[in-house]
């Protein structure tokens, strides 16, 4: 059954209380973008990608390449949450012989690529998209770049190259968080305005708030114009969903001392209660709509 | 009137190799590119991707004539390597050619994390390598190539001398599910092989038997070990040669046996003498206990000599000459 836009929006909340659950558990992990990318994530593999633990070693799965490899961590938990692993497997994130590493590796089910350094996945994932086109599949690639890895000039090598081979099948998505590690990416070495750069490139520009369920579903739902890759630059928080995360670029990396823990998931569990009285609510009112329950 | 190039044999070597019965046979690039295009054109899952260098590759038929299995990059060497790795993963037997200076360099960490650790088995074509390009300076050469993959886990590294080796890598690799890069240049190389001879990567061929000296030679330097040795067993030294196309994983077991059976070694490597094939022999033969007389020849680490390939090659002693002299050195 296909979750309502509300659910999604439920499910990104308790998702991101499991990616604190495990940032702390571990002692390591890129807080800030995991938690910023976390709603793209969750969007894509519960309503985008043709993909399943069943199907992953399909040839004409979906594929996801996350390029920004250091929000691993948003990855494992969406990917636990569909059934990858069990979500237990995650307790040993960071530990001696581990798949669960600090950014993706294939030893991990579900997974597509081993990515970390940045730059990397535009590329690979044009490959994917020229495999697609010469195999006449219908599959779609999406990879998920930072704003800040966007510095790194292979990105713009692979740019070039998805236009100049009409990789409409090609989706990259920006989490445009507008933070890197040292602080704002326009103070640090712009690089701005992306959509006019992309444009530039021969790519259909999409400009979407990476955290609106439903404007992600929209955009991401759909190819971009016919015969061009298409980039969507979601707008989105650093932190968000923790109120002294948010926007601050410290929590590139951080962990959360048990204090700043402790606040944390109390803000995510009220605001999960929050909704879960809401749904309720309006569960109650449905049925009440509906001249209560049948007898 | 312009002077005549220096060739890359001396009129003594040439000789020499005539007396084998050696004959001179095309360069190991026009060897790969009409491999290649066989394998093209019986598998349309074969993909050549290049970064403008299909002329350089001598790709320029396979082109005309399979346009949709050539892929087209411009100068951009990361995003090769990237893109083929990705081509790799959905299935495709890809051949990303690019000059070795270039791939094994600008696009270091794509082979090491989109191909070697992403585990996606692209086959890496240096072509060019070494000294090729010779006068056009140390920008084209790849005299770190052997080092820096050596240095990487899943890949394997093969380096052909002739025509033979050359068609064997290039045929091999189409079958295999393991990153690989084989490196060679554009000069014509004599045949050194018999018909019939047999290639495995990892192992190597034995060319000759001998107590005295052993060559260990790799790629287009094994001609010149090889006619060194026939030089030296006119002066009554005996002299095993073996070419060790494959750099890794390493032919522990011929390099151990040549070493207990001969009084001293030479290896022979178009490529800096730092963390090559000499330096990977020195270190399996001490770890093992056995240590004959070493030297090393290869390009020494300073600013490399200017001209021709064949001026670079003498230069620093990968010749029949050259080689010759430093082995009798050794048993001095």
């Amino acid at each position: 059954m296909s979750l309502t836009d509300r659910q999604l929006q439920l499910k990104s909340l308790r998702l991101r209380r499991r990616v604190l659950e495990i940032i702390k558990h571990a002692g390591a992990g890129h807080t800030g973008g995991s938690l910023s990318c976390l709603d793209i994530l969750n969007v894509l593999y519960n309503r985008v990608l043709r993909v399943s633990p069943e199907t992953f070693s399909s040839p004409d799965r979906d594929r996801y390449i996350q390029s920004k490899g250091h929000s691993v961590e948003a990855l494992f938990v969406v990917l636990a949450d569909r059934g990858f692993f069990p979500t237990e497997q995650l307790e040993t994130l960071c530990r001696y012989k581990s798949h669960f590493v600090g950014h993706p590796t294939r030893k991990v089910p579900g997974i597509e690529q081993n990515t970390g350094a940045l730059g990397h996945g535009l590329p690979i994932a044009t490959g994917v998209a020229i495999a697609g086109k010469l195999d006449n599949k219908d599959y779609r690639v999406f990879t998920l770049l930072g704003d800040g890895e966007l510095a790194e000039g292979s990105n713009w090598e692979a740019a070039m190259a998805a236009a100049h081979y009409d990789l409409d099948n090609l989706t990259a998505i920006v989490d445009h968080n507008t933070l890197q590690i040292t602080g704002r990416t326009r103070d640090v070495c712009s690089n701005e305005p992306l959509d006019e750069k992309f444009r530039a490139f021969g790519w259909d520009v999409r400009i979407v708030d990476g955290h609106s369920i439903a404007q992600l579903t929209e955009v991401l739902s759909t190819r971009g114009s016919e015969s061009r890759p298409g980039v969507v630059i979601a707008n989105t928080t650093k932190g968000r969903g923790v109120s002294f995360m948010e926007d601050v670029a410290k929590w590139h990396h951080g962990v959360p001392s048990d204090a700043e823990y402790a606040q944390a998931i109390k803000e995510l569990e009220d605001a999960i209660a929050r909704m879960e009285g809401e749904e309720e609510g309006k569960r109650k009112n449905d049925i009440g709509k509906m001249g209560g329950w049948p007898s | 009137m312009s002077a005549p190039a220096p060739s890359m044999f001396s009129p003594a070597a040439m000789e020499v190799a005539q007396q084998l019965g050696l004959k001179m046979r095309r360069a190991n690039l026009d060897e790969f590119a009409d491999t290649l295009f066989g394998l093209a054109r019986a598998d349309r899952n074969v993909i050549a991707v290049t970064s403008d260098s299909r002329g350089s590759g001598k790709l320029g038929p396979f082109g005309k004539e399979l346009p949709g299995q050539i892929i087209e990059l411009g100068i951009a060497e990361q995003n090769l390597v990237g893109i083929a790795a990705g081509l790799a993963s959905a299935g495709k037997i890809v051949y990303a050619v690019s000059p070795a200076c270039f791939l094994t360099a600008r696009a270091l960490e794509q082979i090491k994390n989109d191909v070697c650790y992403s585990d996606n088995p692209v086959k890496l074509i240096g072509i060019s390598a070494g000294v090729s390009y010779g006068a056009l300076g140390s920008t084209h050469h790849s005299l770190h190539d052997l080092a820096a993959l050596r240095a990487i886990n899943n890949i394997d590294i093969v380096v052909p001398a002739d025509n033979f080796e050359a068609r064997s890598a290039i045929e091999v690799a189409a079958e295999r599910t393991k990153p690989l890069y084989v490196r060679f240049g554009k000069a014509p190389q004599y045949q050194i092989h018999r018909d019939g001879t047999e290639f495995e990567i990892g192992r190597s061929i034995r060319l000759r038997d001998g107590g005295d000296v052993a060559f260990i030679a790799t790629g287009e330097t094994v001609i010149h070990a090889l006619l060194a040795a026939e030089s030296l067993r006119g002066k009554g030294v005996s002299c095993r040669v073996l070419s060790m196309h494959t750099i890794k994983p390493l032919d522990a077991e011929a390099i151990l046996s040549a070493a207990r059976s001969c009084r001293a070694i030479v290896t022979v490597e178009e490529h800096m003498i730092n963390g090559g094939l000499g330096e990977a022999c020195a270190s399996l033969l001490m770890q093992a206990g056995v240590t004959p007389r070493l030297k090393i020849v290869g390009i020494p680490d300073e600013y490399t000599v200017t001209g021709i390939q064949a001026d670079i090659f003498r230069h620093y002693g990968i010749s029949m000459e050259g080689l010759a002299a430093t082995a009798q050195s050794l048993l001095r």
